[in-house]
């Protein structure tokens, strides 16, 4: 049994023993439960993948005469306004303006929100241009300017929803190629993709929220940030396996971190062929070895871990709820799963290459002494389910 | 110096060469064996063609310096498909939509992601599909 404060002294000593999630199954399987529990600190758990619920609040500081934003652009591209004058919110998902979308399907969407992010955080100068109707404090109407992330106040990351738990496999039941944000889904079931990090990912490795909850601190992207709510969709309800992981969706984050502290190579916009655009991000949060069933949850392996086969020709868009099957994670990476006797190839969105290096780089600055856990604050929910939308008729 | 070699390459044929039926000479003179990948001409009239041919080192040395002879430009080296390392995020997901595995699982621990040229036959799919754009085309 070790304490939040005991881990951090010894961090703060440099004397922390952390180790990745992908580590850690080797290492207790050598030393046993209880001798690990006692010399392993922390645990290091990471994710490299599309996160599609992402976004930033700029603030760009006054212009002489001052402005009162109403619709803005950054790079053409959309920005929310509805916040004081020159505070704006920029969506991974916005389209560039212009963009033909999917009018000559499928489109390419080359450049949107989280290609601005992207340049944003590697230094690159951006085009703002932004219109006002006008008033006596803020008379200007227009204005068009060059920034850097340097010249603004704060760009803050604010993530309504990043590190879904565990995701869907998807497949094609139909017969025709379909482009969807699982990627391109060929027909007659000829290909599935996945997306998640599977025993490295943070949540897999504390199915329970025992340890990540609102507070948690949380290496975004190379930025200190935290846990600020539970992630949009969180539903920590759903059916697990005896050893307690989802075999579905269930948990996720809000996160938020000050964006001049990231680093631009696990920041990157996401182009999705008949889709649009997203931001992938690498993330990393790392488990306080408290006790030996946190410790245990750890060692979660892929062939653990089971996800669900959906199928995005008709099932997922039409929200029947219908489950092909389930394949684990080890089946996944070896890039073919059986589908209902079928051999099909399977290709991965996010990718094991970045959450590892993220792991990686996440133990060496708690290592190094750089980087204190914070004991959240509240937990996330376990019991509440996801609702749908209802259509319904206005009461008379 | 009989033994036959496979050897790929780009040439580029600046205006007014295109219309040269040179890779008829290719084979009729110079008994290479040619397999066209990918070529095409741009509304300037400058053309691109992606090949591999196979013959004999001789042959394919006084090939190319009867090629040369047409102000043809060779590239054996940067071919018409280009991966780009540093914008690769070793997703994988490319993997299942290349034909031939020129992009492949380099290592199966990290899952590190690696281009093999020599295997690519110019499909274009990987630059379609890679959310990320680190692949892409000379044309
Ligand atoms: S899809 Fe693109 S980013 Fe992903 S592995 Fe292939 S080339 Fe790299
Ligand atoms: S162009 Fe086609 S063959 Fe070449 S690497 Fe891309 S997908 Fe593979």
């Amino acid at each position: 049994m070790k304490t939040y404060q005991q881990i951090n002294d010894r961090i703060e000593s440099g004397k922390a023993v952390v180790l990745t999630a992908d580590e850690i199954i080797g290492y207790v399987e050598k030393k046993g439960l209880a001798a690990a529990a006692e010399e392993v600190d922390v645990v290091t758990t990471a994710t490299f993948g599309p996160m599609c619920s992402s976004g930033c609040v700029l603030n760009f500081g006054h212009s002489k005469p001052k402005i009162r934003m109403s619709e803005a652009w950054v790079e053409d591209v959309l920005v929310y306004t509805g916040l004081a004058a020159v505070d704006v919110y920029l969506g991974a998902t916005q389209l560039r303006h212009a963009d033909p979308a999917n009018m000559y399907h499928p489109g390419e969407f080359r450049y949107g929100g989280g290609h601005v992010i992207e340049d944003l955080v590697a230094g690159k100068t951006l085009q703002l241009f932004a219109l006002s109707y006008g008033t006596d404090c803020y008379p200007r109407r227009e204005i068009r300017t060059y920034f850097t992330i340097e010249d603004l106040n704060q760009a803050t990351m604010v993530n309504p929803r990043n590190c879904y738990q565990n995701y869907n496999v998807a497949i094609n039941d139909s017969d025709k190629t379909i482009y969807t944000y699982m990627g391109l889904l060929e027909p007659n079931r000829r290909n599935a993709n996945y997306c998640s990090a599977g025993q490295l990912s943070p949540l897999l490795n504390d199915p329970y929220y025992e340890t990540i909850g609102m507070g948690t601190k949380v290496w975004l992207a190379g930025a200190h940030g935290h846990v600020y709510a539970e992630g949009t969709q969180h539903a920590g309800a759903v059916a697990r396996t005896p050893a307690g992981v989802p075999k579905g969706g269930a948990g996720t984050l809000a996160l938020t971190a000050d964006m001049k502290q990231m680093r631009p190579e696990v920041v990157r916009g996401v182009s999705l062929l008949g889709y649009g655009v997203s931001l992938a991000l690498g993330i990393g949060i790392p488990i306080p070895v408290l006790n030996e069933q946190i410790l245990k949850r750890t060692c979660v392996r892929d062939r653990d871990i089971l996800a669900p086969v959906v199928d995005y020709g008709t099932d997922y868009p039409q929200n029947t709820g219908r489950v092909i099957g389930h394949v684990n994670y080890e089946q996944l990476r070896s890039g073919r799963i059986k589908v209902e006797g079928k051999d099909v190839a399977v290709g991965s969105l996010s990718s094991y290459c970045k959450a590892l290096e993220t792991a990686n780089l996440l133990a060496d600055e708690i290592r190094a002494g750089d980087f204190q856990l914070a004991r959240p604050i509240a937990s996330l929910a376990k019991e509440n389910k996801m609702k749908p939308l209802v259509i319904r008729q206005k009461e008379p | 110096m009989n033994e036959t070699v496979t050897k790929k390459m780009m040439l580029f044929f600046p205006r007014c060469e295109c219309e040269k039926p040179i890779i008829y000479h290719l084979v009729k003179d110079h008994n290479l064996v040619v397999n066209v990948y990918r070529a095409k001409v741009t509304p300037e009239e400058e053309g691109y063609l992606v090949l591999d041919v196979t013959g004999t080192e001789d042959d394919i040395e006084r090939a190319m310096a009867f090629v040369k002879t047409f102000n043809v430009t060779i590239n054996c080296t940067g071919k018409g498909v280009t991966w780009d390392e540093s914008r690769c995020t070793h997703c994988g997901y490319c993997i299942t939509h290349c034909p031939t595995d020129a992009l492949y699982i380099a290592d199966e621990a990290t899952r590190e992601v690696a281009f093999n040229e020599a295997d690519c036959i110019e499909c274009l799919a990987c630059i379609r599909v890679c959310p990320f754009g680190a692949c892409a085309s000379a044309f």
